[in-house]
């Protein structure tokens, strides 16, 4: 299957810092991809390297089965962007801001029409962009992403600082674009729900690298079976790594936040063993919780660091 | 107790926060300490060792326009004036210095020419008076009594010329106010206010707008769109150009109604060389925001090239001031040929034929830096 986006063994370093440390990428039509990870773990990069304004200093990247060298026009016309808190002229109203960037693609009034109320931004049709809620703002962006029905749409974080009323209204928005178009989508994200909202394939990033890929089903497939326990104890202080160490099971303690997390398989006869470990140590559980095991914790097992760190 | 404490060991942090922000920025350090020291240095080492103030007078003795009797003045130059052995109408052919421990040495260079050439020179402020034979072995001294430059050079030269009088020489003065279009300082003015606007308002508006975008990551979105940054930016300079066209219509309407200024050469000519002039700095002022996203950069950037053209293209007041060994640069200036080809045009009837060069020039110039400001430039 011709792939829109085909990046190989890709690399990117700044003043020696490996940003991007040898990725792959490859996404198909209709394709929702989620580049989750945190801060500082080379998505934004890779974002940038697949839009253009970055070269990688090795590997190749191919979209729609072509180098951004000598295709810059063609593949301009055929990509939308959507950048973590994009800024537009604040001195502009919405309407004004679509048709100068409706204007860059050679489109007319009707297609400004349709993006206002794709965006659901008709009402704010006179509103100077300085005027815009941050959720107003990034749907406006969002909006004028997709004023070329693009075949490929990058998006950078779009919905980071954003409450939960606007991200959903993002999510709406996009999920209606999967729904109605061909549009392949890469998401940059933090946010482990996102990712699991929006896209079907999610590749995990730190650090430059891709740590583990494909959907969310297979990435805990293997792990499916477990649960987490999540507990508090009465007595942290004591909660030292010393007295965790030898515990029967891998616990991830946090000490500041006074709280601990275990990965079990067979609750029925593995709790007890657990809590008869706390007990012998002297611990006194205050609080106990049980849920199904998901990409943070995933992330954490691999890394050691939560997604939000 | 504690709170005190506590609000100054903030402020401490957040002190040592913000300075640690800007010191370790290596341009700020060039363009906020080390440029001021070198403008510094530059313009102290041209300027400072001068010593004196000098004063060009040009002599007018055989004026037909105005009746005298030229005993007094040559009386005057002969006698008080040293005279030099330099050739004829450029250089001075007296000089006189009059020496003052407190406040420096004033020196008065005269320089021997005709009324219409005396009045060309007054017009592009080669000459601050000019002196001509008055009535009854008087002297008679021709300037604008508004050009505080002029009215400096008149009282210490007639206060020099009445303590000759009263100690016996007889040499005694009359002031003949310069008022017709063209020679008054406002003449002068006008043509270095217009084209100051242009600069200022290309450099600041276009480069510093510029870099306060890209720092803000507004450029960012545009690059990726198939817009032409060729598109962009002379989009930007066509707003500018119309927007100083504005004000430089809005200034010329206001002083020929209150002061009577009077464009003298042709108005095609001026049109043209003021959109040269517009070309040149648009063009200056993209290759100067053309790169970087850092507005303490950009402010220095935009100082770098504004304050040296402000100081010494001659706005305010003549560049022939300066010593002769700075005029060759000076000339080459894009706002002095703006300012020399705007003033013949307004002050001297200059056409076409005397504007062609510097409106080719400044065009050429504009064109060459917008050019290069193309090539290097980016959006983010």
């Amino acid at each position: 299957m011709n792939m829109l986006i085909e990046a190989r063994d890709v690399y990117k370093s700044f003043n020696g810092v490996k940003a991007v440390n040898g990725v792959d990428l490859r996404i198909r039509p209709g394709q929702f991809t989620a580049l989750l990870g945190p801060n500082g773990a080379g998505k934004t990069t890779l974002v940038e390297m697949i839009e253009g304004i970055q070269a990688p200093d090795r590997g190749v990247i191919r979209i729609l089965g072509r180098p951004w060298k000598g295709n810059e026009q063609y593949l301009r016309r055929r990509i939308g962007l959507c950048l973590q808190e994009t800024r537009f002229m604040d001195k502009l109203s919405v309407w004004e801001t679509l048709r100068v960037f409706a204007s860059f693609f050679e489109l007319g009034k009707d297609r400004v029409e349709q993006i206002l109320a794709l965006s659901g931004l008709e009402q704010k049709r006179h509103s100077r962009v300085v005027h815009l809620s941050g959720g107003q703002r990034q749907r406006l962006a969002l909006g004028i992403s997709l004023l070329n029905n693009p075949q490929v749409l990058l998006l950078d974080e779009p919905t980071t600082g954003l409450d939960p009323n606007a991200r959903r209204e993002i999510w709406s928005i996009l999920l209606d674009l999967k729904k109605n178009t061909r549009t392949c989508l890469v998401l940059t994200t933090h946010y482990m729900e996102e990712a699991e909202k929006l896209c079907e394939h999610i590749q995990i990033m730190d650090q430059g690298r891709v740590l583990r890929e494909g959907s969310l089903q297979d990435l805990l497939e293997d792990t499916q079976a477990e649960k987490i326990i999540e507990f508090t104890i009465d007595n942290p202080d004591h909660a030292g790594p010393e007295l965790l160490e030898n515990a029967p099971f891998a616990v991830q303690w946090d000490p500041v936040a006074g709280r601990g997390t275990v990965a079990i398989s067979d609750i029925e006869h593995q709790l007890p063993v657990f809590l008869e470990f706390l007990k012998s140590r002297g611990l006194h559980l205050k609080n106990m919780e049980c849920r199904r095991k998901t990409l943070d914790d995933l992330f954490t097992e691999m890394t050691g660091r939560r997604l939000h760190d | 107790m504690t709170e005190p404490i506590l609000s100054r060991h903030q402020i401490c942090h957040l002190f040592a926060a913000h300075a640690r922000e800007v010191i370790r920025e290596p341009a700020v350090i060039f363009w906020g300490i080390i440029f001021p020291i070198l403008i510094s240095l530059g313009l102290g080492l041209a300027f400072t060792q001068q010593g004196e103030t000098v004063y060009r007078v040009g002599v007018v003795r055989d004026n037909s326009e105005i009746p005298g009797n030229g005993t007094g003045l040559e009386s005057f130059l002969e006698n008080r004036a040293g005279k030099l052995d330099l050739p004829e109408n450029h250089s001075p052919a007296w000089q006189m210095t009059l020496e003052d421990t407190q406040l420096g040495n004033t020196r008065f260079e005269f320089v021997r020419t005709d009324w219409q050439s005396a009045m060309v020179q007054i017009k592009r402020g080669k000459l601050n008076l000019v002196i001509s034979p008055g009535e009854n072995k008087g002297i008679q001294y021709h300037f604008d009594p508004r050009n505080p430059e002029a009215e400096l050079a008149y009282l210490k030269l007639s206060a020099a010329v009445q303590g000759r009088a009263e100690s016996g020489g007889g040499t005694r003065g009359q002031i003949s106010p310069l008022s017709v279009t063209g020679t008054r300082y406002i003449d002068f003015l006008v043509p270095g206010l217009i084209c100051m606007n242009v600069m200022m308002s290309c450099m600041w508006g276009i480069s510093y707008g510029m870099i306060d975008k890209r720092s803000k990551k507004l450029l960012r979105r545009m690059v990726a769109t198939p817009m032409k940054k060729s598109h962009f930016l002379m989009t930007l300079m066509a707003v500018r150009i119309g927007m100083n066209l504005i004000e430089a219509v809005l200034l010329f309407v206001f002083v020929c109604i209150v002061f009577d200024i009077a464009v003298q050469g042709s108005i095609g000519a001026l049109a043209a060389l003021f959109f040269a002039g517009n070309i040149a700095f648009c063009g200056i002022a993209i290759f100067t925001c053309s790169r970087t996203a850092n507005t303490e950069v950009g402010n220095g950037l935009v100082n770098a090239v504004v304050m040296p053209m402000a100081v010494l293209s001659g706005i305010f007041f003549s560049y022939h001031n300066f010593p002769d060994w700075s005029i060759d640069f000076i000339q080459m200036l894009p706002l002095t040929i703006f300012l020399d080809g705007l003033r013949a045009v307004f002050n001297e009837g200059a056409g076409f034929a005397q504007t062609a060069m510097p409106t080719a020039v400044l065009a050429a110039m504009g064109a060459v830096f917008f050019v290069l400001g193309l090539r290097i430039f980016r959006w983010h």
